[in-house]
């Protein structure tokens, strides 16, 4: 096949550079940078390079203002993942990702792609995959189209994750109509690793042959990273987005552990985003030395393709690995009994470029530090967005509302708030073995294989918190994960992040994204839980409309004793359910920000202002539970968030297949009930103990200053009991609770 | 007893298989890679779950044709008890050492939960150690799992007790023929399920209900063999 590329002069004169989303000045810089005009494979190296999507030229400002480091961080961002140390030698590799563009375009491949890459970044620091998650959000269930985007998202993540044999543990959906032409598929992958074996994306030692392993490099995914950086992905082809091959992926696995396990590896780096050219770029970045690739050597899946194409092709399942001089045979005799192939492709030179030759032609030369270290740094203008100063104090009721009643059953068949269970049980969550907890409680929990220790994991993100107050959201996101951690009885460790905004040209946007991660590094300093590796998303909007702001939060928290692991479900009939934490927070906070809003007053709830949120407050309640637990006397945990006190109830009650008899342990005006019933104040968590441990729970809550109160018992007749002003306002059968929860996700897929 | 477990390049429950061998009858079970040819000398072979060889086409149908299969064969012609799970099932069957296929699940998704099953023969050599119509609890997962045979089959089956395992009648999973979720061949000493005994090893897993399966292996392998 023949083709003719644009040379050089036409490149400039007809500005066919800025089709791939360079501007004039980054053309006028790259120019500069060289010396001389850029050639077509070389306008398509930097075009990738200094997207949005690998440069983080919009938010790396931001990111820098995270807190990265402590005791416990092996590594920090930078790195295909971040570690952190659990002890005994042993570390846990995570990341989270996203994959919302390609989503939009091809639900299951993007989905199950978004899954594959995560995978990779683990297992390329030479850490064991043990577990996935994923955080979700799209347009609501009513709407066809938001139904085939979330099935086959579903489909795609489990068909990746169930083949490779990883269990999903865990992770949240929301449906909102913020995400209807822009879903959010972000995944989370957690790796364990004897901190000996630790690899790294470096490409140095002069003479080191590179290898690129794994599938052979195909003509789709060309330009994907840029795609993802395009403001409209919709105007897109689906030709960008790559197709994933699971079972490619676990054989690369298996056969990159044995490879580093021989320690003969100097380096190695997934091609992820931009495929060639990132790998390679990245690896000589964090060297400080310079690469030789010869294209023509690489394996390809179709004749004729040109250097540009192999350079930005995003082929899966691929790696770029540089040995140690001489050890090649090594990695050949490894892959082809993975039945996969290993190819030198060129070499670790020390002139710091990165240089393309195809046979004995040289087809590109561009200086790694000039791709990597020169890549623009955007200071984006930030405006405080004119909604946040007219937000009024919520209510604690509505005029017209909905009996308590039908406000709990509507709130449990929300699909926001209904069981998971249509989509968690299409993921294989067991295999490994070593899964403690499955999806469906507060976290999930993962044993340390050959210990006693288990990690706890969760994902958690509210966008519509984060829209209406953009600070208080972030830190919101991460009080929320460290809750969840808590209740199930583990330590929170440290954070991954993944920041979903809008368009960041929009100083509106930019404004959220600054505050929401200002909000996100007060919190990580107040839980102690570092931010250790992420990834940002912008540009997701559709038709001129901006998806919530979504930063969404992996956290990892540890458990010494697997033994200490905690149910969100109750547990015992005439066991006493106490709340840490001030279960009047919504009478001042109102029923701002809530599920409940967003059911019964749809147009009202941007309205309203969010809930107070005191990070020292959550702190110490926090502490007290993990306190209790660690004490023995908890028997049941689960945070009041989505759809407030009552759901959180109910939810225990229905998953223990228990009833449940409170009262409100205070007057409250007939007015403000359905604010303290279901408002979404942050800081509180039902906690189930036996009778005789109530002093324990009084003493501790005394000790660490925060209001605890008594709300009734867990009962062997199952029913749905609530009290308020000495008068019943809800009394339901659990089974009635449990058809309009359990089903509700079914009844519009199925 | 020893024990081979077999791990084709796609195999993914076959460390769990080995993990939980290792930790009920035989710590002498190991991994054996699929392009070996001889498998006499072992007592056990666990066929395990995974994607044998990515079973884009259906499931086993590839895996059938590999050289280990031959020996799985000529094992199985010998008495050696063979155990299949889940994708070892779905070998099985492609193989022709057990009756039957395995169609998608009726609602062509994957499914994954701790399932209900009875132990519909509890006098084979896999199941000596439940009771008959025990019901006992059995993670699943899989795509591919809707058992398939003709009337005159199943008869034949139900009537010869090779009808080992059914899911309790109100919760079939994947639209299985007659709620089956296990067979034995004919002589005894082959058997498919799609149930994960090996995942069923501990409490902290949500079943101890396995382990019974293997322990009943080991019994009915001492009954036939004299301690040295």
């Amino acid at each position: 096949m023949s083709y003719t590329e644009p040379t050089a002069g036409e490149i400039k004169e007809q500005r066919i550079y800025r089709t791939f989303g360079v501007t004039d000045e980054e053309f006028a810089r790259v120019t500069e940078l060289l010396g001389r005009l850029p050639n077509y494979v070389e306008i398509g190296v930097f075009s990738v390079m200094w997207s949005e999507h690998c440069s983080y030229k919009s938010s790396r400002r931001v990111l820098r203002r995270f807190p990265t480091s402590g005791p416990q961080v092996l590594q920090g961002p930078g790195e295909n993942a971040g570690i952190v140390d659990i002890g005994d030698g042993q570390a846990v590799v995570f990341k989270i990702e996203s994959h919302n563009h390609p989503t939009a375009i091809e639900p299951y491949q993007g989905a199950a792609t978004g899954v594959g890459g995560i995978i990779r970044d683990i297992f390329t620091m030479g850490a064991r995959p043990v577990a996935l998650l994923n955080s979700l959000r799209f347009g609501p269930l009513d709407d066809a189209h938001n139904r085939y985007l979330f099935s086959h998202s579903v489909a795609g993540i489990g068909g990746y994750g169930n083949c490779i044999g990883i269990p999903t543990v865990g992770g949240e959906v929301y449906f909102d109509d913020s995400y209807t032409h822009n879903p959010l598929v972000n995944a989370m992958c957690v790796g364990i690793i004897e901190q000996a074996k630790i690899a790294r994306g470096s490409a140095s030692g002069v003479g080191n042959p590179v290898l690129v392993v794994g599938a052979k490099t195909g003509r789709d995914g060309i330009h994907g990273a840029t795609f993802a950086s395009a403001q409209d992905p919709h105007a897109k082809e689906r030709s960008a987005v790559q197709v994933g091959d699971p079972f490619m992926e676990k054989l690369l696995l298996e056969a990159c552990l044995e490879l580093i396990e021989t320690g003969k590896v100097v380096g190695i780096q997934d091609m992820g985003a931009a495929g060639l050219t990132s790998s390679s770029a990245e690896m000589a970045s964090r060297a400080g030395s310079g690469l030789t690739l010869d294209v023509s050597r690489v394996p390809c899946r179709e004749t004729g393709m040109s250097p540009y194409e192999i350079m930005l092709s995003e082929s899966q399942e691929r790696m770029l690995v540089v040995m140690q001089k001489g050890e090649e045979a090594i990695a050949f005799s490894i892959f082809e009994k993975w039945g996969l192939e290993a190819t030198v492709i060129g070499q670790v030179t020390d002139d710091g470029m990165l240089r393309i030759v195809e046979g004995g032609k040289v087809a590109g030369e561009m200086p790694v530090t000039a791709l990597v270290d020169e890549a623009p740094v955007l200071e984006r203008p930030s405006a405080v967005p004119a909604y946040l100063s007219q937000l009024l104090p919520a209510p604690t009721s509505l005029p017209d509302g909905p009996s308590h009643e039908d406000a709990l059953m509507h709130l449990l068949a929300k699909p926001t708030i209904a069981s998971k269970e249509w989509v968690y049980d299409q993921y294989d969550s067991m295999v490994r073995t070593e899964t403690f907890v499955r999806p469906g409680s507060d976290a999930a929990i993962v044993g340390v294989p050959g210990t006693n220790k288990a990690l706890g994991m969760v994902t958690d993100g509210n966008g519509r918190y984060v829209y209406l107050d953009p600070y208080a959201g972030g830190a919101w996101a991460v009080a929320e994960a460290a809750r969840n951690l808590v209740c199930s009885g583990a330590r929170p460790l440290a954070v991954t992040d993944c920041l979903n905004y809008g368009n960041p040209e929009k100083p509106e946007i930019f404004y959220q994204f600054e505050r929401s991660a200002d909000g996100i590094s007060e919190a990580c300093l107040t839980f102690g839980t570092p931010v250790i590796s992420g990834n940002v998303s912008l540009y997701n909007e559709s038709l001129g409309q901006d998806i919530y702001p979504t930063p969404v939060i992996g956290m990892i928290g540890l458990m010494d004793d697997a033994g200490m692991i905690t149910p969100s479900s109750f547990t015992n009939p005439g066991h006493i359910l106490y709340v840490l934490g001030d279960i009047a927070a919504p009478l001042q906070d109102g029923l701002g920000g809530s599920e409940y809003l967003a059911e019964f007053l749809p147009e009202g709830v941007l309205a309203y202002k969010l809930p107070h949120l005191d990070l020292g407050t959550e702190k110490a309640v926090q502490d007290a539970c993990y306190q209790l637990i660690q004490q023995g006397v908890v028997n049941a945990a689960h945070d009041v968030s989505d759809g407030g006190l009552l759901v959180a109830l109910a939810e225990s009650a229905i998953q223990g297949n228990i009833g449940v008899r409170v009262e409100v342990p205070q007057e409250v005006r007939d007015e403000a009930l359905a604010a303290l019933l279901f408002g979404e104040s942050p800081s509180r968590i039902v906690i189930e103990v036996a009778s005789d441990r109530s002093a324990d729970v009084e003493r501790v809550a005394q000790q660490l200053g925060i209001p605890c109160a008594r709300l009734g018992v867990v009962t062997d007749e199952l029913r749905f009991s609530v009290m308020a002003n000495g008068s019943k306002v809800v009394d339901m059968a659990i089974g009635d609770l449990r058809s309009a929860w359990q089903g509700a996700i079914a009844s519009w897929m199925n | 007893m020893k024990t081979a477990v077999l791990q084709f390049p796609g195999s993914n429950c076959d460390i769990d298989a080995l993990k939980a061998l290792h930790h009920t009858v035989d710590t002498m079970a190991e991994l054996v890679w699929h392009t070996t040819t001889d498998l006499s000398s072992y007592d056990l072979i666990v066929v395990p779950g995974g994607f044998s060889y990515g079973d884009y086409l259906r499931a086993g149908a590839i895996a059938r044709f590999s050289p280990v299969l031959k020996a799985v064969q000529e094992a199985a012609a010998r008495g050696r008890y063979i155990l299949g799970i889940c994708n070892g099932f779905q070998i099985l069957t492609e193989a022709g050492l057990l009756p039957g296929a395995l169609r998608r699940n009726e609602s062509l998704q994957f499914r994954c939960e701790i399932s209900q099953l009875v132990v519909a023969n509890g006098h084979t050599a896999f199941t000596s150690e439940y009771t008959e119509n025990e019901i006992i609890n059995i993670p699943i997962a899989h795509g591919e799992g809707n058992y398939y045979v003709d009337d005159e089959t199943k008869k034949a089956l139900q009537e010869r007790g090779q009808i080992v395992f059914r899911y309790v009648s109100e919760h079939n999973p994947n639209g299985s023929v007659d709620g089956i979720a296990g067979v034995i061949n004919e002589r005894g000493n082959v058997l498919g399920m799609m149930p994960h005994p090996e995942r069923a090893v501990s409490k902290r897993l949500g079943s101890e209900d396995g382990l019974r399966l293997f322990a009943s292996i080991l019994k009915s392998w001492r009954g036939t063999h004299v301690l040295h």
